[in-house]
C-alpha cells in the first residue's frame, strides 16, 4: 500500500491509496453507477485510456474470474473506489491479485462519491494519478494531455478471426472490432451466427467479397470523430449493417449525421430506454460518453429507443437501407439483459432477408 | 396509458392490527398509497380496524372507517360508498386475502368495483402453491421437489422419495406460520399437525430442503405496460433455513457476482411478468454458491415488508409507485420523487450498504424458545446505512438498544467452547454473538463457515471487527486508530472499554483532529442526479453534503423498532409532532432507524437521519444541526432514556423538563411528590434484596405487584401471591436490572382505568377517560378498554381529574402525560404517571377529534391551551363508544403463555367503534378475530382461588345455550353448583384436539392459578387453543364482556359500519 494523489485539472489534488508504487497514469475520469460487475467494466475496451470510478463503495466481493472478462486484458488505466471489499476464497483470484499482475493502479480508500458529484457538476475531465508525489511537471504533463486520437487502434484486434457458431447457423455477421466486448460476439454466436471479427482498419471491399450476410459496428472507446468512417459508407446500403454504442455512432457519422460530447455520459446498469414503436420500457447497461444528434440524422433514420432520462437517442434505424443501431449494450455484461432479444432479432432478420433472396 | 379516468373513488384496505409477519410496514405503504391516489385527484375510502395508524388519520383518506375488516363491514360500507375500485396490494395478507374473499362472494361483481393493480387470479396464481408450481414449471423457472399434501401420510410418503430434510409451508398463513424444516419421521409427523391447523384450508406444501444455500430476494414492479424494473436486490446473512423476516439482512447483495445477480434479475422480471402482477412484488430464491443453481422459493404478489425495507434501503417509494400504478399509469410517465427530474422506471444504484437486523421479544419472553427457524418470531427490526459493510452492521446492532455498545455479548464469553459450537449449529437470535465470541477464541473462518453455511465474505467482515477490537485493545492508541475504530462503525463506549482510555481523551482527539462524522445522501442514483430528498445517514468520510438551513429547527427522536409495549402508537406520535413543529413555523428533523415505519418516510419531515437513537449519533446531528431543542415524550421509552444524556450535552429538551421526568420515574421521588399531594397511591416498598422483598410483601400483604424501576411495557412486572413466588420472580428481575431496585407494590384489584392529558403549565386537557374491562392486575396494553368510561362514579371521575390537574401542576407538565388509575369504591389510587405519549394516544385523538401531540407541541412552543377550541378540563363525553381490544401474536410464538398476566404479551390492537357500548365491544371482538358463533361450547378450567367467582359466568353461558365442558375431576364441583357438565379428561390433548377439530368445543374458559411460566398448570391446553385458533379467555372479565356482546348481537344481529363523525354527531 503507498500513498497515491489525484491531480485535477484545475489543480485541485486528493490523497488516497494505491496498490502499486512508482506509478503515474493519466486518463479521463469516469464513473461507472454498476453495483456489481467490476470485472467487466475493467475489461472493455470501450474504457482503454479512461480512469474508472465505481459508486458502489465495495469492490473485489467476488473475486475475479476468466469468464467475466469483456476482452483479453484490462482496458482502463486506472481504478478507484472506495474499499477493496475481497475475501480469500480458496481457489479464486483476487482482486488485488488481477490488478497487480496487470499493473494497474487502483486508488482506494477515498471518498468516490465526492469525486462523482464533482464530474457530474463539472462535467468529464482529465486527472493524474501519481504515487510519486505531485511535482512540477505534473501539472504540464495534465495540462498537455489529449485523449489519443488512434485509441481504438490501440484496441482493436490487428488479426481477422473466424468463429463459428455451435448453434444451429442461421447467418453470418463480420463485425468491425473498434473495441469489441466479448459479450457482442458471443451473442452472435448464441443467436446462431458465424462470426468474422475484422480490424478496425479493414476495408469494405475485404467484407463484401466474403459474402458475409451483415455487418456489426461493434462498441469501442473514445470519440466517434476520431474514426475513419469511410469503410462504412460504402457499405451503406450494400450490405445490412448493425451497430452498438461507438458503432451507433459511427453510423450516424457515416449517413452525414452529427455527434456530440456528453457532459459526463452514461456508465451503470440501470438507464431506461423506451422502444418508440412499442412503447415499452426497457433498463439498458451503458457505457458511452458520447451521443447521436438526433436534429442531424438524415430524414430517412426513425429514431426507434429514447432515454427516459435525458431524452438522448438511444438507437436509431434507417428506412430505405438496412441499418439498425442502438446507443445502449443489449448484451450486458455488466448490467440488465432485457434487450438482449434484440441479437436474436437482427440475426433473424439478416436470415430471413437472405431467404427471401 | 395514462390514468384510468373511470377511477374516480378508491376504497384502500389496510392491514389491521400489528403481529409477527404485519407490522407497521403496511402502515407505510397504506398511507403512501392514499396520498399517492390523492395526489391524482382521486377520493379515497380507507377501511382498517387498527386506530394506532397514520393511515387512519382524517388527512390520508377522505373518508376513514376504522371498523374490523370483514366481509360484513366491507360490503355495508361498498353499498353506502359505491367505489370504483379497490386496493387490495397495500393490506398485507389481511388485505389480500379480505379482497380475495369479497371477490369470490361476488360482492365486488355486484357492486361494481373494479379491483386494481394485480387481478385475484394474478394473485391466486402466486399464492397456491399447486398453480405456482405448474406456471414455474411453464416458464422454465427452477423450484425445489414439493407436493401440495393435506394428510400426514402423504407427507410420509414424500418425504421418503425426496429425502429429508423436508420443508413444511402451510398454504395461506402468515409468516410461513405452522411451518418447519423437519430431519426425519417424528418431526415431520408434529410439524405436520401443526401446519394443516396453521392453514386455514388444511394444506401444506412438503418441499425439498435447500437450506444452506444463499437466500437471495428481488424487490421487482411491474406495470400495465409490461414495463418490469428491480428496486432492489437483498441477501440474507443468513442461509435459507431462517425466515427471511427473521435473518440478518444486507442491501444490496455483497457475494453475488454480475452474471449471478443478471440471473436471478432475469428470473425475476420473468415470473413478475408471467404472473402479469401490477406493482410492487417480492421474489426470493434460494442460490447454491457452490455450483450457480438456484431455486425460486416464494413469490408474494404485493407490498409486503421487504418492499418497506427495500423502499427505505433504495429510497424508492414502492407503495406509492404500486398505488400509481393500480390506476393505470405507467413506471416512465410517473416521476422519481427523490430527484424530481429522471421517471421512476430505473433501477435504484446505490453507493452505501444497507443492513437489517430484527428486533425480537425474547427480552421480555425470557423462557421462550429462541431458536429461529422458517416461522418468523421478530416483532420489528432496524436498519442502519453506511458506506462499509462493518459500520452499517455494528450501527444496526446498536439500532437494537439492547445494553450493547459493541459486537460483544457478556453471556457468549462465558460459553464453554462445546456449548458455542451448540449456539453456532443451532440458530437462534444471538447466533451472531455467537460467531462474534467464536471469532474472538480464534475459530477461522472456514471453520466458522462449516457450522454456519453463512458466506465467507460476511465472516471475513465480522473479523475485520474482531482484528479491529484486537488492535485497540492491546496496540498503543493513536489518531490513526481512532480514525479506523470509528469508519469501522465503534461507539466510543466501546472504544474506551477495549482501549481502557477515558472518554475525555476521545474526545480531545476528536476536537483535536476534526474526527466527526459527516453526512451524505439517499439518492437512488448513486450521485449520478442531483436528488431533491433530504434523507441522510452519517459515515466518516470525506465530504459532508449535508445542507443545514438558517432556519430555526427542532429534531424529533423516533421510538426505533416495534417490540411488544412500544409499538406503532409512537411512529404515529412522532409522525404528528413533526407536523406539529412544521405548522409552527419550525424546520421539521426526524432521527430514527426503523425501515417500516411512516416517519422514516423522506417526504414526512423537512430532513430524515436514519441513525441509531444512541447518544453519540444523535449529538452528531445535534451538533451540525444546532436545533432550538429537541423533543422526546413522543418517542416512548426509548427517545426518554436519551434525556438525562443530551441534557448534560447542553440540548434543549422541549416540554417537561428532564428534572420533573426524573420525579415521575424514580418511585422514592414520585411516592414523596403523591404523600405531598395527598393522593393515593398503591403501598410500595422499593427493595434491592431477596430477605427485604419477603419483608415488604408481608408488611403489605399478599397479593403484591412486583416490578423494577425504569420499565418499559410492564417488563418483568409481576402479581405474586405467597413467598415462594416472590422467590422465584426475586432471582429473574433482579438479574434484569441490578442497578435499580425493585418495588413491591400493594396489589389493589379494582377497576383500573387511564387518561391521556395535554397540559400547558396552567391547565390540563383530558380528551376522554379509558376504562379497562379487565380488572387490575392485566397489563394495561393487554386488557379491553372502553372510551368513554361506563362505569365509574362521579366522584371517581372528579377525583382522577383533581388528582391529575395537581400531578401536572406539580411537575410543571408542558405536553403530553399519561396517568394510569385504580378506582376501589369511591377510593381512587395512582398507580403510574407517565410524563409521555403513552399508547393510547393515538386512539383518544381520533376518537375525540382533540389532535392531542399537535396541540402538546404548539404547548411546547409557548401556547396555552385555551388559545384553542378544544376546551380545558375533561371534556364531555359524545355519542360515540370505541372499544379497543388487544390482539396477540402467539401463533408465531409456541411457548409463551398467553394467560394475561402483569407483563404485556400483545403485539397490536384494534378499535370497534359504535353509539353504544355493546355494538363497540362486538366490533372490537370481531376485529381481534374472535367470531359469534350461533352454538358455543366451552371447555372450563379454573383454579380453585376463582371457582366461585366463576359460577355465575358459567350459569349466564348454559342460559344463554352454551354447553359447557369440564374435566372429570371438576364435575361434580360443578354440578354441584346446578351446571350441566360434559366430562372430559382434561390432560388427553390428543382427544381435545380432536374436540376443537369437530366443534365439540369451541371455547376455553381457563383461569390458571399461577401466570407467566410454561410449567403452570393448563400451560398444554392454553398452547393448543392457539394452535386451533379456538379463543381462550384468560381473565373473567374478558369472557364477561364476551358473554354481554354475545347475547346483545344475538338480539341485534346486523351492524352499522360508519366514519367516526357519524358516531360522534
Amino acid at each position: 500500500m503507498s500513498k497515491a494523489n489525484i491531480l485535477f485539472d484545475d489543480g485541485t489534488i486528493y490523497e488516497a491509496e494505491a496498490n502499486l508504487s512508482g506509478k503515474t497514469v493519466i486518463g479521463e475520469i469516469v464513473f461507472n453507477t454498476s453495483m456489481t460487475g467490476y470485472q467487466e467494466i475493467l475489461t472493455d475496451p470501450s474504457y482503454a485510456s479512461q480512469i474508472v470510478i465505481m459508486t458502489y463503495p465495495l469492490i473485489g466481493n467476488y473475486g475475479v474470474r476468466d469468464e467475466y472478462t469483456e476482452s483479453n486484458k484490462i482496458q482502463a488505466s486506472a481504478f478507484i473506489i472506495r474499499e477493496n471489499a475481497e475475501t480469500h476464497i480458496e481457489g479464486i483470484k483476487s482482486l488485488s491479485d488481477y490488478l497487480a499482475e496487470n499493473e494497474i493502479l487502483c486508488i482506494n480508500n477515498i471518498d468516490t462519491r465526492k469525486l462523482t458529484k464533482i464530474i457530474r457538476s463539472s462535467g468529464s475531465r482529465n486527472c493524474l494519478i501519481t504515487t510519486e508525489g505531485i511535482k512540477e511537471n505534473h501539472k504540464k504533463m495534465l495540462k498537455e494531455y489529449e485523449f489519443p486520437k488512434d485509441i481504438v487502434a490501440q484496441v482493436s484486434e490487428k488479426k481477422t478471426e473466424t468463429i463459428k457458431t455451435t448453434k444451429k447457423r442461421n447467418t453470418d455477421f463480420a463485425i468491425i472490432d473498434y473495441g469489441v466486448k466479448k459479450g457482442i460476439v458471443n451473442q452472435l454466436l448464441n443467436a446462431g451466427a458465424d462470426v468474422t471479427i475484422y480490424p478496425y482498419n479493414i476495408d469494405a471491399e475485404t467484407i463484401l467479397k466474403k459474402g458475409h450476410k451483415a455487418v456489426m459496428l461493434s462498441n469501442g472507446p473514445g470519440d466517434p470523430k476520431d474514426v475513419n468512417i469511410e469503410t462504412v459508407k460504402k457499405l451503406l446500403g450494400k450490405i445490412p449493417i448493425y451497430g452498438i454504442c461507438l458503432g451507433h455512432q459511427i453510423s450516424a457519422l457515416a449517413l452525414g449525421g452529427d455527434t456530440y460530447k456528453l457532459k459526463f455520459g452514461h456508465r451503470g446498469a440501470n438507464h431506461p430506454v423506451i422502444d418508440t414503436r412499442s412503447g415499452k420500457v426497457i433498463i439498458t447497461s451503458q457505457n458511452h460518453g458520447y451521443a447521436v444528434d438526433e436534429g442531424t440524422l438524415p430524414k430517412e433514420c426513425k429514431i426507434t429507443y429514447k432515454n427516459i432520462n435525458d431524452g438522448t437517442v438511444e438507437g436509431f434505424c434507417h428506412r430505405e437501407i438496412p441499418l439498425e443501431c442502438v446507443q445502449f449494450h443489449p448484451e450486458g455484461g455488466p448490467g440488465p439483459e432485457d434487450a438482449g432479444e434484440i441479437f436474436a432479432k437482427w440475426v433473424k432478420s439478416v436470415s430471413k432477408e437472405t431467404e427471401d433472396a | 396509458m395514462p390514468k384510468d379516468k373511470t377511477i374516480k373513488k378508491v376504497i384502500v384496505i389496510g392491514s389491521g392490527p400489528i403481529i409477527i409477519g404485519q407490522a407497521a410496514e403496511f402502515d407505510y405503504a397504506g398511507t403512501q398509497a392514499c396520498k399517492s391516489l390523492r395526489e391524482e385527484g382521486i377520493q379515497v375510502v380507507l377501511l382498517n380496524s387498527n386506530p394506532a395508524t397514520i393511515m387512519t388519520d382524517d388527512d390520508i383518506a377522505d373518508r376513514v372507517y376504522i371498523q374490523p375488516l370483514n366481509l360484513e363491514a366491507l360490503e355495508y360500507i361498498i353499498k353506502r360508498e359505491r367505489p370504483d375500485g379497490i386496493l387490495a396490494a397495500i393490506g398485507g395478507q389481511t388485505g389480500l386475502n379480505l379482497v380475495t374473499e369479497a371477490y369470490k362472494k361476488g360482492i365486488l361483481e355486484k357492486y361494481k368495483v373494479k379491483i386494481l393493480g394485480t387481478t385475484i387470479d394474478a394473485i391466486q396464481k402466486a399464492e397456491d402453491r399447486e398453480s405456482f408450481k405448474n406456471l414455474m414449471i411453464e416458464i422454465g423457472e427452477p423450484i425445489a421437489k414439493s407436493e401440495i399434501i393435506e394428510d400426514i401420510e402423504s407427507a410420509v410418503k414424500f418425504a421418503e422419495d425426496a429425502g429429508y430434510p423436508i420443508v413444511i409451508r402451510p398454504a395461506y398463513t402468515l409468516a410461513g406460520t405452522g411451518g418447519g424444516i423437519v430431519h426425519n419421521e417424528s418431526e415431520l409427523r408434529e410439524i405436520m399437525y401443526q401446519g394443516l391447523t396453521a392453514s386455514p384450508i388444511g394444506q401444506v406444501l412438503a418441499e425439498e430442503s435447500v437450506a444452506g444455500w444463499k437466500e437471495i430476494e428481488y424487490e421487482v414492479m411491474r406495470d400495465s405496460n409490461d414495463t418490469a424494473i428491480t428496486i432492489c436486490n437483498m441477501e440474507n446473512i443468513d442461509p435459507v433455513g431462517i425466515h427471511t423476516g427473521d435473518s440478518i439482512v444486507v442491501a444490496p447483495s455483497q457475494t453475488l457476482s454480475d452474471k449471478d445477480y443478471q440471473k436471478l434479475r432475469k428470473a425475476s422480471l420473468k415470473i413478475i411478468k408471467a404472473l402479469k402482477i401490477e406493482g410492487g412484488c417480492n421474489v426470493q430464491f434460494a442460490f447454491n454458491p457452490e455450483n450457480g443453481e438456484y431455486v425460486v422459493i416464494e413469490v408474494n404478489p404485493r407490498v409486503s415488508r421487504s418492499s418497506a425495507l427495500a423502499s427505505k434501503a433504495a429510497g424508492y417509494p414502492i407503495a406509492k409507485v404500486t398505488a400509481k400504478i393500480a390506476i393505470g399509469m405507467h413506471l416512465h410517465e410517473i416521476i422519481n420523487y427523490v430527484t424530481g427530474k429522471t421517471m421512476a422506471s430505473f433501477e435504484p444504484s446505490l453507493d452505501y450498504v444497507v443492513v437489517k437486523i430484527p428486533k425480537w421479544p425474547f427480552d421480555k419472553f425470557g423462557y421462550a424458545n429462541r431458536n429461529l427457524g422458517t416461522q418468523m418470531k421478530a416483532t420489528g427490526e432496524v436498519m442502519a446505512i453506511d458506506r462499509t459493510f462493518e459500520s452499517a452492521f455494528l450501527k444496526a446492532l446498536i439500532c437494537l438498544e439492547g445494553t450493547v455498545i459493541g459486537y460483544r455479548s457478556k453471556k457468549h464469553e462465558h460459553l464453554s467452547q462445546q456449548e458455542l459450537i451448540e449456539k453456532l449449529s443451532k440458530p437462534d437470535d444471538e447466533r451472531i454473538y455467537a460467531i462474534s465470541s467464536a471469532l474472538r477464541r480464534n475459530m477461522t473462518v472456514e471453520e466458522l463457515h462449516k457450522i454456519t453455511k453463512i458466506d465467507k465474505w460476511f465472516l471475513y467482515k465480522f473479523e475485520n471487527i474482531i482484528n479491529t477490537e484486537r488492535q485497540l485493545k492491546t496496540e498503543e492508541f493513536t489518531v490513526e486508530m481512532l480514525k479506523k475504530a470509528e469508519s469501522m462503525g465503534f461507539t466510543d463506549d466501546e472504544i474506551c472499554s477495549l482501549s481502557g482510555k477515558p472518554k475525555f481523551f476521545i474526545d480531545t482527539l476528536r476536537r483535536a483532529h476534526g474526527i466527526y462524522p459527516v453526512h451524505k445522501m439517499v439518492d437512488t442514483c448513486a450521485a449520478e442526479f442531483e436528488a431533491q430528498t433530504p434523507y441522510y445517514y452519517s459515515t466518516y468520510e470525506e465530504e459532508d453534503e449535508n445542507i443545514i438551513t438558517d432556519n430555526e429547527k427542532v429534531i424529533v427522536i423516533g421510538s426505533g423498532p416495534i417490540r411488544i409495549g412500544q409499538g406503532i402508537e409512537f411512529d404515529y406520535c412522532s409522525v404528528h409532532a413533526i407536523q406539529g413543529i412544521k405548522d409552527n413555523g419550525y424546520e421539521s428533523i426526524i432521527i430514527n432507524n426503523n425501515p417500516e415505519t411512516v416517519s422514516t418516510d423522506f417526504d414526512i419531515a423537512d430532513k430524515l437521519y436514519f441513525e441509531p437513537l444512541f447518544i453519540e449519533d444523535v449529538s452528531n446531528v445535534i451538533r451540525q444541526e444546532l436545533p432550538k431543542g429537541v423533543i422526546l415524550q413522543f418517542g416512548g421509552q426509548t427517545a426518554l432514556n436519551l434525556a438525562p444524556k443530551l441534557l448534560k450535552r447542553g440540548v434543549q429538551i422541549l416540554g417537561t423538563s428532564v428534572e420533573s421526568i426524573n420525579v415521575a420515574e424514580d418511585r422514592k421521588r414520585f411516592e414523596m411528590l403523591l404523600k405531598e399531594l395527598k393522593i393515593k397511591q398503591p403501598k410500595s416498598m422499593a427493595v434491592t434484596k431477596t430477605e427485604e422483598a419477603l419483608k415488604a410483601a408481608s408488611k403489605i400483604g399478599y397479593p403484591v405487584l412486583l416490578r423494577p424501576s425504569y420499565v418499559t411495557g410492564g417488563r418483568a412486572m409481576k402479581v405474586v401471591y405467597n413467598d415462594k413466588e416472590l422467590i422465584t420472580y426475586m432471582r429473574e428481575a433482579v438479574q434484569i436490572s441490578p442497578e435499580y431496585p425493585v418495588a413491591v407494590d400493594q396489589y389493589i384489584e379494582g377497576k383500573e382505568f387511564e387518561v391521556d392529558m395535554v397540559c400547558d403549565k396552567t391547565d390540563i386537557l383530558i380528551p376522554g377517560i379509558t376504562e379497562h374491562i379487565e380488572k387490575a392486575g392485566v397489563h394495561s396494553g393487554d386488557s379491553f378498554c372502553v372510551y368513554p368510561h361506563q362505569t365509574l362514579s362521579e366522584t371517581v371521575v372528579n377525583k382522577a381529574l383533581k388528582f391529575s390537574e395537581k400531578i401536572a401542576k406539580a411537575l410543571q407538565v408542558i405536553g403530553l402525560m399519561n396517568i394510569q388509575f385504580i378506582a376501589k369504591d369511591d377510593d381512587v389510587y395512582v398507580i403510574e404517571v407517565n410524563p409521555r405519549a403513552s399508547r393510547t394516544v393515538p386512539i383518544m385523538s381520533k376518537v375525540t377529534k382533540v389532535p392531542m401531540v399537535k396541540l402538546a407541541v404548539n404547548i411546547m412552543f409557548s401556547k396555552s391551551l385555551k388559545s384553542y377550541n378544544y376546551g380545558v378540563g375533561l371534556l364531555p363525553k359524545t355519542n360515540l363508544v370505541a372499544v379497543k381490544a388487544p390482539v396477540f401474536s402467539f401463533q408465531k410464538l409456541p411457548d409463551v403463555d398467553i394467560a394475561l398476566n402483569a407483563e404485556m404479551k400483545s403485539t397490536g390492537e384494534v378499535l370497534g367503534i359504535d353509539n353504544c357500548y355493546e355494538k363497540a365491544l362486538i366490533k372490537a371482538f370481531m376485529a381481534s378475530g374472535i367470531s359469534f358463533r350461533d352454538k358455543n361450547n366451552v371447555l372450563v378450567s379454573v383454579c380453585q382461588k376463582d371457582f366461585k367467582k366463576s359460577i355465575s359466568i358459567l350459569k349466564k353461558m348454559q342460559e344463554l345455550g352454551f354447553t359447557i365442558s369440564a374435566d372429570i375431576n371438576d364435575k361434580q364441583l360443578f354440578e354441584k353448583q346446578g351446571l350441566k357438565i360434559i366430562s372430559i379428561d382434561k390432560s388427553n390433548l390428543k382427544n381435545i384436539s380432536e374436540k376443537f377439530k369437530s366443534g365439540e368445543i369451541n371455547i376455553i374458559f381457563n383461569l390458571p392459578e399461577k401466570d407467566g411460566f410454561p410449567t403452570s398448570p393448563d400451560f398444554g391446553l392454553r398452547e393448543l387453543s392457539v394452535r386451533y385458533r379456538i379463543p381462550c379467555f384468560t381473565c373473567i372479565d374478558t369472557i364477561n364482556a364476551f358473554l354481554q356482546a354475545w347475547e346483545y348481537k344475538k338480539e341485534n344481529p346486523l351492524l352499522e359500519y360508519k366514519t367516526i363523525e357519524e358516531y360522534m354527531n
